[in-house]
């Protein structure tokens, strides 16, 4: 189907996410949208998939003018959108997910819906349970149950939000073959993303938004440093990496057991050092997050101690984890990391430890601009968090923690950020570390993790590697540990 | 700005709907039940503001409707639904009762013993919200159920104290136990029901409430907690530790709001010492969306209605729950349009 977007406006009070914004897709064409984090480029496709309704402007499909009101009308005119975090159901099985929001009578024939499901499955090389739980699935398998669904219901334009922030190396490949079928068959596929190299992989045509506004549509073979310049209006340059002599142990694991209702960690014996980054690679749910989480006291061990600074940490919480300047920042910005509702300025008195009864007004605010100077966030002191992009919550989340930690954690820094945004969040975290924090971060992007860290530690189903050196380390080792294999050399 | 101007007229327009569209509904059911509505009307009017005495009336509900919402402006704003109200303001009439009765023929000042009176009941308010907050915290039980028991625990409390250990010498009745000697009384002001004691405690609560919640480090933890209690927790916040005090703060003035139906309206224990106060401060809350600036007038329009009511039944012969009709209505129809507005607003 031919969609074509005419002067599209959109604005979320003073914020204009869209500024006259006309685009035409071509069916049987994987079509890229590229932008840095705030380009408009999500609301663009929420607008088409009828999350959002436009300020003004048209949309025709096959040049007849339609007017999309609610996803289900989007779905109607065979609209489907694949969003960055999973719309699902995580505590029902994956068929009754599959079957949700198709029309039909008042009994569900489940049987004859698992033979299509299944069929389908095996078409695409997909590998789910139907009679699972959706909660058990990785990211990656739920993203390839939304696209079951979305196909079911008769999309026939599929709109895909940053889909592969989140999933693993292999799921990644499967799903750009699914999507090269999908266009073949003459389906209209728009891929939304900031990663240049996926976008150069896979589409056909790729248009670039800023701040809104279109600035150029490009055709392949794609120029990286062009794409670049049109994204942010300017080259960006990386920075050069600086060797750290670590100082003194900040925290040490000795023997540590952690588990939790899936996964068991034995025996984890490692020292953080002043000033460092370890990079914790691993496909997503290896262990990772419990090895974060134990270091923050997020995580009870059940054996084994831990110590921050030599003092062990025995039966102590988060609370007093933070208190002895460990800091963490959650990946689910919205959910773990910010409170919605409450302003810039809140936050900042939220954790500025202040004792006294009376919040000083004035002085909050003080603060909060100086921060937001610092940080380069793009809100005011009285903005709520949930009006800022995704890039400017990452860098408050940033900014709200303390300046004098002893280890700072962080579950994918960037995930979701243009790559400005990235290196300026990484400008950030290095010189925190030279100041003496030392930094664990886990990432699934692997470059990320081969660019910024001094040691890696690789997870795979609950174990760890020895602690890597990066500069002996190079990509294929790293993904052929993260995928199971040479485990034997590592001990 | 002309358009921000526009809106404003559409969202008073559409509060005012709102209020028309309540009376309306309570015509209609006036009419169903064969009372002429017009009437029954002007007989709540002149209820409310007929005569020094009617209003003063009004005055002697507000008061404990105003401390209760006040109270649970605490808790919603830590995103709790303290339904265990109604037992934290029994609580607070049994403790206080109880201390008054100990020290009733002492030799202590009756000021003496009514301050201690009080205390006591804002003592048994905070105890009774506690434990649902430790319910909550500790148990996992929901603090809607963990309330609801509760209140049932606290009404079949009071009645057993009413008709059991503390009953009026000869007669065990509906009517409560023995009025308490005149000088356990607050003083009034001449002629009316209303003590001046009851303004000066409702308008340090209001105010109390208004400053916690505005500017205070208490208040913000506790509506960052509200919002999103895992963001909290991870800023820093001890998330347990606030639900409980918002709990006790709000138990605080449930308490003292039963204490005051204590000494200042009833002058004894009665089983129907709440007059359903904490559920209406309960609906107060959602109608005025939790903002502690609206609390004093609209609980005051509130008490009006209630009061109002009462001259049906003797007049008209109309039920006087009517009132409860006209208020449940109102929350109804207020949210309900502004349901509708905010459809109305994002559609255009």
């Amino acid at each position: 189907m031919k969609v074509e977007l005419r002067d599209i406006h959109k604005s979320f009070g003073t914020v204009y996410a869209n500024k006259g914004l006309n685009l035409t897709f071509d069916s049987g064409k994987i079509q890229g949208i590229l932008g840095e984090n705030g380009a408009g480029k999500s609301t663009l496709m929420k607008i088409l998939s009828g999350f959002y309704q436009a300020d003004r402007g048209e949309i025709f499909l096959n040049d007849q003018k339609v007017v999309i009101l609610t996803p289900a009308d989007a779905m109607t005119y065979g609209i489907g959108m694949l969003h960055q975090d999973p719309l699902d159901f995580p505590p029902m099985q994956v068929l009754d997910n599959f079957m949700m929001g198709a029309k039909g009578g008042i009994f569900l024939d489940r049987s004859q819906v698992k033979r299509i499901f299944l069929r389908q499955s095996k078409e695409f090389g997909f590998d789910i349970d139907p009679d699972n739980y959706v909660d058990t699935l990785t990211v990656g398998e739920r993203q390839q149950l939304e696209i079951l669904r979305l196909l079911w219901l008769g999309a026939d334009v599929l709109i895909l939000d940053e889909p592969t922030t989140g999933i693993s190396a292999p799921q990644k490949k499967i799903l750009f073959s699914t999507l090269k079928i999908l266009a073949s068959e003459g389906k209209t596929v728009i891929f939304v993303s900031h990663k240049l190299e996926e976008v150069g992989e896979l589409c056909d045509r790729v248009a670039v938004l800023r701040a809104g506004e279109l600035v150029g549509e490009v055709d392949p073979p794609f120029d990286n440093e062009k794409l670049i310049s049109l994204m942010f209006g300017k080259p960006v340059l990386k920075d050069q990496r600086k060797k750290i002599t670590p100082g003194q142990t900040v925290l040490e694991m000795h023997d540590v057991n952690l588990e939790d209702y899936r996964l068991q960690i034995r025996h984890i014996n490692f020292k953080v050092f002043e000033g460092e980054v370890i990079g914790l690679a691993g496909m997503e749910g290896s262990g990772q997050v419990l090895f974060l989480h134990a270091c923050a006291g997020l995580l009870r061990p059940v054996g084994g101690e831990i110590y921050l600074k030599n003092e062990a940490m025995v039966n102590k919480t988060y609370i007093d984890y933070r208190q002895k300047g460990v800091g963490y920042l959650p990946a689910a910005r919205m959910e773990e990391g910010l409170v919605p509702g409450l302003t810039l300025s809140e936050h900042f008195s939220l954790v500025d430890g202040n004792r006294s009864l009376f919040i000083d007004e004035r002085q909050a605010v003080n603060t909060c601009n100086q921060r937001i100077k610092e940080y380069d966030i793009r809100g005011r002191a009285s903005t709520k968090v949930e009006m800022l992009s995704g890039g400017n919550q990452q860098r408050a989340i940033l900014a709200l923690l303390y300046d004098s930690l002893s280890s700072l954690l962080l579950e994918h820094p960037t995930r979701g950020l243009d790559v400005g945004s990235s290196i300026d969040i990484w400008r950030k975290l290095k010189s925190r570390c030279a100041h003496g924090t030392a930094v664990i971060f886990i990432s699934s992007d692997l470059e990320e993790i081969l660019t910024y860290s001094d040691r890696i530690l690789v997870f795979f189903s609950g174990q760890i590697s020895k602690p890597l050196d990066v500069t002996t380390t190079t990509v294929e080792e790293l993904g052929e540990l993260i995928g199971g294999k040479n485990w034997e050399s590592t001990r | 700005m002309q358009s921000k101007e526009h809106s404003r007229w559409i969202n008073i327009g559409f509060q005012v709907l709102g209020i028309i569209a309540a009376l309306g509904f309570t015509t209609i059911i006036l009419l169903i039940t064969g009372a002429p509505p017009l009437q029954a009307f002007q007989q709540m009017i002149f209820g409310i503001a007929g005569s020094m005495n009617n209003f003063s009336n009004v005055l002697v509900a507000w008061i404990p409707l105003l401390i209760v919402t006040a109270g649970l402006l605490v808790t919603f704003a830590a995103g709790l639904w303290n339904i265990g109200i109604e037992g934290q303001i029994i609580l607070g009439a049994i403790f206080c009762t109880g201390v008054l009765r100990a020290l009733e023929h002492s030799t202590w000042s009756a000021g003496i013993i009514i301050f201690l009176g009080i205390l006591a009941g804002i003592l048994g308010g905070a105890l009774w919200a506690l434990l649902v907050g430790l319910l909550k915290t500790f148990g996992g039980v929901n603090e809607i159920f963990g309330g609801l028991g509760m209140d049932f625990i606290a009404s079949v409390m009071i009645l057993w104290l009413i008709y059991g250990p503390w009953r009026r010498p000869g007669v065990a009745s509906l009517s409560g136990t023995a009025i308490f000697p005149e000088r356990l009384s607050l003083p009034t002001f001449s002629g009316v029901q209303i003590s001046p004691w009851s303004l000066v405690f409702g308008v340090i609560t209001i105010v109390l409430i208004y400053f916690l919640l505005r500017g205070t480090y208490i208040g913000l933890k506790m509506k960052a907690i509200g919002k999103n209690i895992r963001a909290a927790f991870m800023l820093g916040v001890p998330t347990w530790q606030y639900m409980l005090l918002s709990f006790v703060v709000c138990g605080i003035f449930a308490g003292l709001a039963g204490a005051l139906q204590v000494v200042g309206v009833y002058h004894r224990l009665l089983p129907s010492i709440t007059n359903g106060y904490g559920f209406l401060g309960l609906l107060v809350a959602m109608l005025i969306n939790f903002q502690a600036i609206w609390v004093a007038p609209i609980a005051l329009f509130y008490a009006a209605i209630n009061v109002g009511g009462i001259q049906l039944p003797i007049v008209l012969k109309v039920d006087s729950n009517l009132s409860g009709v006209i208020q449940g209505m109102l929350v109804f129809f207020v949210l309900l349009t502004d349901g509708f507005r905010q459809h109305f607003l994002k559609n255009r």
